[in-house]
């Protein structure tokens, strides 16, 4: 492969206000032709150079040559316009608009006279995404297609603006294993024509699987570059997380050492044939006190849709819901926050913090809400919680007072979790806890997790990681079209066992 | 999944609405004498012109997810400030092309606004209102009556058209119908094919993503309130045309009249969907039953009650082909 340097960032720094210093003095480089990956963990400053480099935000100092010309885009547009182009974890096309829309938008083809032809806007989509092996109807809008497809699209799209460089940041988050395949392979054919791709993500399979070289950063500073080919995994991890994977792994293994010992203690949850409409259907449901319950299954086969019926956020519309032998009917969150639930949904950003709060205050919603309106937590008391919590879960932060949304995703994850258990649940639900968080936080995450159970609570753990719930899990249960379709626990429990039930009880 | 399809929300609400309209008709034929003929649907038109006209402009703003409560107040102030400068003896060639300026300022402030200090749409137009309404009141307290030679052309100006020998198939249109059949024309182009017109619907469909895909969102959103009020300014004019007159306290509340149409005629108020052509034919709705209800001889305000109820019937439905759609998307995901 020639070596044709396409991209090189020079001395990059970029700094919010006095304090936070994002990247200090960053090198990074890209050849044509080349799927680099870039590396690091929460705060490692990925994100900021990536957004340095698309123009949302302004370096302060550093150089930026796209073959061989000096860049200085100062919008996305304006990077796009030098082929500079962006796929996001979360989906930013129009919902709204058709699929072949999305991909066009901006720069449709037109007609003699100025007008957009559709006709042949959806006859390109086509084709192009036809050069991914991907058959739709591109007049159908958006949101007729599952979270994957948008994704693909969202691919499409930054692929066809005659993109020199390509950047996908954490593209494969919300991916199933088929999907990630067939990404790779459009990755593989774009690189073939020349293309650059910088491939952010926390799988490491997928690192080892696609790329050609990997930069790390640490802190905002940069560590290194090195052949995917000469480095293994092992020396990859501690130059991400700066010390020694293995002895974090050990901790988590101990405790599940631990786990192991403890017996569950008596059931908690009792569903017995809940339905709710459109979402789950007559499931059954056990979760004992002290025990990790890992709930599987593919999207949509109602993983989450159970814990939502749980916390009250759908409504129970047929079967019977017992919480700790006791019949409930639960209308509200708060009904099941009193009954001492507690939930931290999937979508961090929509349903979890609320940005503009501090970490104080975000840990203190949940149990003002159990504690009422007019039962006032005061400052003190919830300044005291907040310290505690931030000690315990070892959130990285300057002070409890700092704004929430300035913190990197997985301690964002760390204080809704911190939230929660500030009402002191029994019952704790985690949708997708590490998604988007880096190995080390994830690992930190899962022996919280896995020690709380240890003292007594009852923990629904989902995750669409299978080797994370049977890490974690001491029981699965696993869901296949909205209804309970089998259970693996003790030392049944293997990649194997599940993925069966998953497929539908037939050999695989 | 091709039912999904046939259950798209635009789908579903602009068909309801022209068959509702269909409906009404043959109801009022059976029931009334002389009803059906083409006069009664030309007169639609000719009624309800200028709340076609704000009404298609409003419809840029709702789909990009805003709203823009000043539109009557524009109406009523062009109506004030061009029968104000005729009675000074201005020309109308005058008059007109500033009264029409002052609605694209009117709507560039308020666009700016919005936009770059990310204040609320309807504060921003609410202000908006009083501000032009108490001008109006300014200007005069008093309805001024319009003598200019060139607004009595357009306001008695009719073509007659024929459709056959029977009396039910003549009618007549007022020479203003044209101007809303242009803007109709220009909405429905300007909407389909043009990237500003996209730019608008990707704006109503996620506002951080059409930045992102980098879509000049500032252009694009000062342009609709801009369009919203230079719709309103025209209406003025037609409305002065209908009227001959310019009254400050005309028209109050007409802004919900236009928002009504565009809602009944399938645009979501959350902005991302809507059609001209569907508030065109809200408001001919509107129209139908106001006829309707002088046909019934009763007080005008059953026309509100009326349009009350369809409101409700509508909304409701658009939120249920809605859930119903998410609820069968689910279960094509889990099957697939």
């Amino acid at each position: 492969m020639s070596h044709v340097k396409l991209l090189t960032m020079e001395g990059i720094s970029k700094s919010f206000g006095k304090a936070v210093v994002a990247l200090d003095d960053v090198r990074f480089e890209l050849e044509k032709g080349e799927i680099h990956a870039l590396l690091g963990e929460n705060g490692a400053g990925k994100s900021t150079l990536i957004k340095v480099l698309t123009g949302v935000e302004e370096r302060d100092e550093g150089e930026v040559e796209l073959e061989g010309e000096k860049i200085h885009p100062r919008s996305t547009n304006e990077a796009q316009q030098i082929g500079i182009s962006t796929v996001y974890q979360e989906v930013n096309l129009c919902p709204n608009l058709s699929v072949a829309e999305n991909i066009y938008i901006g720069r449709a083809p037109r007609q003699k006279f100025g007008g957009i032809d559709w006709a042949r806007m959806n006859k390109d989509a086509e084709e192009l995404l036809g050069r991914f092996d991907l058959k739709l109807d591109v007049t159908k809008s958006l949101d007729n297609y599952s979270v994957a497809i948008q994704q693909m699209v969202a691919i499409a799209r930054a692929s066809d603006i005659k993109a020199r460089v390509l950047i996908l940041d954490e593209p494969t988050s919300s991916l199933s294993n088929v999907e990630v395949d067939k990404l790779f392979s459009i990755m593989k054919r774009l690189r073939q024509e020349g293309m650059g791709i910088i491939f952010v993500t926390h799988f490491l399979d997928q690192v080892y699987e696609v790329t050609d070289r990997i930069t790390v950063l640490r802190n905002g500073r940069y560590i290194g570059t090195y052949k995917t080919s000469e480095l293994t995994r092992m020396e990859l991890v501690s130059k991400m997380i700066g010390k020694d994977y293995a002895s974090l792994n050990k901790s988590l293994q101990e405790s599940r050492e631990e786990k192991k010992e403890t017996k569950a203690g008596n059931v908690f949850i009792n569903m017995k044939k809940v339905s709710h409409q459109g979402s789950i259907n007559d499931m059954d449901l056990t979760i004992s006190r002290g025990e990790v319950l890992g709930l599987s299954g593919l999207l949509g086969s109602g993983r989450s849709e159970t814990a939502r019926v749980l916390f009250g956020i759908d409504q129970v519309t047929g079967g019977e819901l017992e919480i700790n032998g006791e019949k409930v009917h639960l209308k509200h969150p708060l009904d099941a926050i009193k009954k001492d639930l507690a939930f931290c949904p999937e979508n961090r950003k929509t349903e979890g913090i609320i940005g503009d709060l501090s970490i104080r205050d975000n840990i203190a919603l949940a149990l003002q809400a159990k504690k009422g309106l007019f039962k006032k937590i005061s400052k003190k008391e919830a300044q005291k919680i907040a310290d505690e919590y931030i000690k315990k879960l070892e959130i990285k932060t300057p002070s409890a007072d700092q704004l929430i949304k300035n913190l990197s995703g997985g301690n964002q994850q760390k204080v809704i979790l911190a939230r929660w258990l500030a009402t002191n649940p029994q019952l704790l639900m985690l949708d997708e806890p590490t998604r988007g968080i880096d190995i080390g936080t994830k690992a930190e995450i899962q022996k919280i997790v896995i020690d709380l159970a240890a003292q007594g609570m009852a923990v629904l753990f989902i995750s669409s990681e299978l080797d994370e719930e049977l890490r974690c899990c001491k029981r699965i249960v696993v869901l296949k079209d909205m209804e309970r379709a089998g259970e693996v626990a003790g030392d049944e429990i293997s990649e194997g066992a599940v993925m069966q039930i998953m497929a539908g009880g037939e050999a695989s | 999944m091709s039912r999904i399809k046939n259950l798209r929300i635009k789908n579903v609400s602009l068909t309801m609405t022209i068959v509702l309209f269909l409906v009404m008709f043959i109801f009022g034929s059976a029931r009334y004498d002389h009803f059906f003929s083409l006069s009664t649907f030309l007169n639609l038109f000719n009624d309800n012109a200028y709340l076609m006209i704000a009404g298609i402009g409003i419809t840029f703003v709702l789909i990009t997810g805003g709203i823009d409560i000043s539109i009557s107040s524009t109406i009523a102030f062009t109506g004030v400030f061009m029968a104000f400068c005729l009675e000074k003896g201005m020309p109308s060639y005058v008059v007109i092309p500033i009264a029409l300026l002052i609605g694209v300022i009117v709507g560039a402030v308020q666009g700016s606004l919005i936009h770059y200090y990310k204040l609320q749409p309807f504060i921003v137009t609410l202000a908006g209102q009083f501000l032009m309404r108490g001008l109006c009141v300014v200007i005069s307290e008093a309805s001024i009556p319009i003598t200019d030679p060139f607004f009595k052309f357009m306001a008695l100006g009719r073509i007659s058209i024929k459709l056959g020998d029977s009396k039910a198939l003549n009618g007549k249109i007022y020479y203003y119908v044209l101007i809303f059949a242009a803007v109709l024309v220009t909405g429905l182009y300007v909407l389909k094919k043009t990237a500003f017109g996209r730019a608008i619907y990707a704006i109503g469909g996620s506002e951080q993503s059409a930045e992102l895909m980098g879509l000049n969102v500032a252009r694009t959103k000062i342009g609709a309130y801009i369009i919203s009020s230079f719709c309103a300014a025209l209406a003025g004019v037609v409305f002065s045309f209908y009227t001959l007159a310019g009254y400050g306290l005309q028209n109050m509340g007409m802004e919900l009249d236009a928002i009504s149409s565009a809602v009944i005629g399938g645009t979501l108020l959350t902005g991302g969907v809507g059609s001209v052509f569907g508030t065109a034919v809200g408001a001919m709705i509107q129209g139908i039953i106001q006829t309707i209800v002088t046909y019934e001889n009763l007080n005008t305000w059953w026309t509100k009650v009326t349009i009350a109820g369809l409101l409700c019937f509508f909304i409701v439905v658009q939120r249920i082909i809605t859930v119903r759609a998410d609820a069968m998307k689910g279960k094509a995901a889990a099957a697939a």
